[in-house]
């Protein structure tokens, strides 16, 4: 069936019982149930929990021996991934009792020194007394904190709430600023609501898939079989993506497009869909504003015009609107392929612009969603984490939602502070010396910020930087105090995965002796700050209790969704305003959206080049992603045995065009620096593009090269593009050898030293396979 | 007919090696995986497929029917068990006799490991654990009108040709249905090895 076959247009038959592929066959098998194994053996129990990872929030079991620590996994069937798992997942319950656990607090008073282990009174007394030292002699925002997206949620709402009820400072920010922020943007401006629109079951009961700017296959492997699935049924797939990755080698079309020029493609697709009377008109007239100022510009993009700048044949935009629009149902997921841009927010709302156009919008099979790329990505802004929102999504500027939680906080609206900027925008400020000191919580700007130089020299020039961490991460390193907190294995609390589902990680083991978690060390701060009535949480059961409280009435409302629920429950997703409401998994079934007029607003989106110009000296596109072994940047994976040996060390893949042979070392420079990686020569990528994967720290960093520069809205690093050239380089630099994971002798092949210059010998790096 | 077994359905792996760290979690053999990834066109394509051991049935196992000591043992079952600890004697001869590359030798313990189906799992009705965590259904563990009632259609091949020898598997392979030569006794396809025809 070829891809523009009319008879797609049909919409295709739904078997009632519809699952994943493979889903239905072992669970009746007969003898004990099938995700209870090992529930009866030697004492060993199995606690169900989730995966600490992406924002798939796969369902899992933690096992745990009679000593009461976690020593393996077991697949568990949970409605996300029904005993699926992807390779971090199935290690990550390594860390747990990983040998390079931090289980006491570490203390300098200068960077000259080395780390000494302290008590946990001195560690946090010196906090409190450079928060003071600075706050007064510069003001409260002078100091500032950085959370993070791994954070359960509760911890998130108490991460936003320490900042402005205890260090009364507005400058608070976090790591999901690198993730998924341009959706959020995105969906709030059209719908008024920040969260995918449909639940990942809904792929299976679509016609057509629209993947633009994701390699699910690495980065989301679990939801490929949602994608698989839908294939099953007959359904087109469309992949937009300038690399041809495992699921791009399937589909029915795939764009390679040049990166970076994503809104020109999605404006010509709607340009043919709108020539070709494909628009749902019905839907428009009745659901939307802005269609005409919409229609208006993307008239200015014809096929012929955006196949230029996209780099890519006419015929394949005038396909993709056929299919697309011609699906009975069609449905488009996005991620940070077209996310990472300065132009994020617009990306995406082209996207939108699409589905709306064509009604696939609120139908089962038929919507948007967003691929969110850190486990609590989703969940970890909803709460006020976000520098400008405050708990339940409220806007910081909004008097009314300031005067709202206010009330719930028991503070005075003048004592709120305002509006504070971004995490880049934070580290030019302490570049600037306007934030002086940083308190940093489970993240790792050392390698996941763009134009490390920069990002090295603002916390260089801070005078006082805290970090909590359970190992040592690169950015813990520079710090002058680290907090040893629990994993996620070691503490209970929820997460909002990719379709907005809220699920409870459970705690399996004690924290080791010295490790505290998040919540203590916060509340203690806040005490010994003078605001300890505040944060009077004895753990995350009580934080809930008022995030639940803090969010009623709002549009991300978790009143109705309660731990007891959740337990019982494969998650609920939000809004939930009553315990007896089911949750929310499909958006706008009845047409309304949750802007005050119900209305869908259209977005006018104009294409506009990367902030970073190609010349000469810099011909190429570099763009950025991940390899499904590790996880953003990689503190935790880079750790673990297994998932080293499967990808030991960064590469740099470029087309056979440029004349490097496979495993040569090849220079990429830009304008931020330059760092030598291996080839890995592959017809997988355009000739004008080079793809470093970023999990990894100088000296083989892909941001060390990537370029700070922000979308206006969404405030999001341009990851996905800069301009790069490449050249013949001497040598590869080493990648140091993992330490050895505990509790047995697991992989010692994995634990030799990475000095070997060779690359990985197959496209994507998942190279080595070869048999041993 | 056969019975539950694996299919593997390389058009869906997405090379993740899921399979390659579950398999080192089976308690049978801990720490170590008994499966390979391979990449078929490296440099050209994505494109991989998880190998496993492929439980050869017809004739007797060759890696069984090499071995001196008589340490690998077939189930009534069909599933071909690691060596026997007891009697293993490391001579690698398994090795050398397996056309798929399966068993591994353990030089220092003079041992040999393969992958026995996950025996300790299925014999409870349980998926192996590659099967079990696979995202994509590239591994897949049932009958085979269980995988035919999910993807319509599909068609297998239990059978391998190499050279003169035609080995009959008791795990099979999702082959497309262009490349199915013709139907051998049992009613599954032969299908082309290695550019032969084995017309
Ligand atoms: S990393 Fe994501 S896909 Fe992999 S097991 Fe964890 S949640 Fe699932
Ligand atoms: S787990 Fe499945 S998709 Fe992943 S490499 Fe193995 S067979 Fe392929």
């Amino acid at each position: 069936m070829t891809a523009t076959d009319p008879s797609k247009r049909a919409s295709l038959p739904i078997d009632p019982s519809i699952a994943p592929p493979g889903t239905r066959n072992f669970r009746d098998a007969g003898g004990i149930p099938a995700d209870q194994w090992h529930a009866d053996q030697n004492g060993e129990t199995l606690v169900p929990t989730h995966c600490c990872f992406c924002g798939v929030q796969c369902g899992m079991y933690l096992r745990v021996d009679k000593g009461g620590k976690v020593f393996g996994v077991e697949p568990r069937n949970h409605d996300i991934n029904r005993m699926r798992l992807c390779p971090k997942g199935i290690n990550a319950y390594q860390q747990v009792n990983h040998p390079d656990r931090l289980t006491a607090p570490l203390m300098r008073r200068s960077r000259d020194e080395e780390f000494k282990e302290c008590s946990w009174d001195e560690a946090l007394d010196f906090t409190v007394s450079e928060i003071r030292r600075i706050q007064e002699a510069h003001g409260n925002d002078a100091f500032g904190l950085l959370g993070g997206a791994s954070l359960f949620s509760e911890k998130t709402y108490l991460v936003g709430k320490f900042a402005r009820v205890a260090l009364k400072t507005k400058h608070v920010d976090y790591n999901g600023r690198l993730c998924m922020v341009s959706a959020a943007g995105a969906n709030k401006l059209a719908f008024g609501i920040d969260r995918a629109g449909n639940p990942f079951s809904d792929i299976l009961l679509t016609d057509c898939l629209l993947i633009a700017g994701s390699n699910v296959g690495e980065c989301f492997p679990v939801m490929t079989q949602y994608l698989w699935g839908a294939r099953d049924r007959g359904a087109s797939l469309i992949v937009i993506d300038p690399r041809e990755t495992a699921i791009a080698r399937t589909a029915d079309i795939h764009v390679a497009l040049k990166p970076g020029t994503d809104s020109a493609f999605f404006n010509a697709v709607l340009n043919v869909v709108i020539a070709e009377g494909l628009t749902d008109e019905a839907y428009i007239a009745a659901h939307t504003t802005g269609w005409e100022e919409v229609k208006k510009t993307v008239a200015e993009y014809p096929p012929s015009r955006s196949a230029e700048i996209c780099g890519v044949p006419a015929s394949q935009i005038v396909q993709v609107a056929r299919v697309f629009a011609g699906a009975d149902r069609a449905m488009a997921w996005h991620a940070r392929g077209i996310e990472h841009h300065s132009q994020g927010v617009e990306n995406c709302l082209s996207v939108i612009n699409l589905c709306v156009a064509t009604g696939h919008i609120g139908k089962p099979g038929a919507g948007y969603g967003t691929i969110t790329g850190q486990g609590n990505g989703q969940g970890g802004r909803e709460h006020g984490q976000k520098s400008d929102l405050l708990p339940g999504g409220r806007s910081i500027g909004n008097p009314e939602h300031r005067k709202q939680i206010c009330r719930i906080w028991g503070i005075e609206e003048s004592e709120l502070p305002g509006a504070g900027t971004s995490m880049m925008e934070m580290v030019w400020q302490m570049q600037r010396k306007e934030i002086r000191g940083l308190i940093g919580i489970c993240n790792n700007p050392f390698v996941s910020l763009p134009n490390y130089a920069v990002v090295k020299d603002g916390y260089d020039t801070a005078e006082f930087h805290a970090q909590f961490d359970f190992f040592l991460s690169e950015t813990a390193a520079n710090a002058h105090v680290v907090f040893p907190v629990t994993t996620w294995a070691e503490d209970e609390g929820v997460m909002a995965n990719a379709e907005a589902r809220v699920v409870k990680h459970n705690k399996a083991q004690e924290p080791p002796a010295g490790v505290r978690t998040d919540t203590w060390v916060i509340c203690e701060l806040a005490r010994r700050l003078g605001a300890g009535k505040h944060f009077d949480f004895p753990g995350s059961r009580e934080v809930f209790e008022e995030l639940r409280v803090a969010s009623a009435g709002t549009v991300n409302d978790y009143y109705g969704i309660t731990y007891d629920r959740l337990d019982e429950t494969g998650g609920i997703v939000w809004p939930c305003p009553s315990t007896e409401h089911p949750g929310t998994p499909r958006l706008f079934e009845d047409g309304r959206t949750y802007h005050p007029d119900g209305k869908i607003h259209m977005q006018v989106v104009e294409w506009h080049p990367p902030m970073d110009a190609y010349t000469e000296e810099f011909p190429l596109s570099l763009t950025t992603g991940r390899t499904v072994a590790h996880f953003l940047s990689g503190n935790q994976t880079r750790r673990l045995g297994a998932l080293v040996e499967q990808t030991p060390r960064p590469w740099v893949e470029v087309h056979p065009s440029h004349g490097f042979r496979n495993g040569e070392p090849v220079r990429v420079v830009t304008r931020r620096g330059s760092e030598v990686f291996p080839a890995l020569v592959t017809e997988a990528i355009r000739p004008d593009t080079v793809f470093i994967p970023y999990h990894w720290p100088v000296p083989t960093s892909a941001n060390a090269l990537t370029i700070d520069a922000l979308d206006p809205r969404s405030k999001i690093p341009e990851y996905k593009v800069c301009a790069a050239r490449i050249e013949a380089a001497e040598r590869v630099d080493e990648v140091p050898a993992p330490p050895t994971p505990p509790g047995r002798e697991a992989y010692p092949e994995a634990q030799v030293s990475r000095t070997d210059p060779l690359p990985p010998t197959a496209p994507q790096g998942r190279g080595t396979a070869e048999r041993s | 007919m056969m019975g539950r077994t694996i299919f593997i359905d390389p058009g869906r792996c997405i090379g993740c090696q899921a399979c390659v760290s579950a398999c080192r979690e089976c308690d049978s053999h801990r720490g170590k995986s008994m499966i390979h990834l391979d990449y078929t066109e490296p440099g050209m394509s994505v494109a991989s497929l998880p190998s496993v051991c492929m439980h050869c049935e017809d004739p007797v196992a060759p890696c069984a029917e090499v071995c001196p000591a008589d340490a690998i043992l077939v189930t009534a079952d069909g599933v071909v068990q690691q060596a026997d600890t007891t009697r293993c004697i490391g001579c690698s001869n398994c090795v050398n006799a397996c056309p798929f590359g399966i068993p591994k030798i353990d030089l220092q313990a003079k041992l040999q490991m393969k992958c026995n189906l996950c025996y300790d799992r299925t014999a409870y009705g349980l998926a192996p654990m590659c099967a079990t965590v696979c995202p994509t259904g590239a591994l897949f563990y049932g009958t085979l009108e269980e995988l035919q009632a999910e993807r319509p259609g599909v068609q297998v091949a239990d059978s391998f040709v190499f050279g003169d020898v035609v080995v009959q598997t008791g795990v099979a392979m999702v082959v497309p249905a262009d490349k199915v030569q013709w139907p051998v006794p049992g009613g599954l396809p032969v299908v082309e090895i290695n550019g032969k025809d084995v017309r």
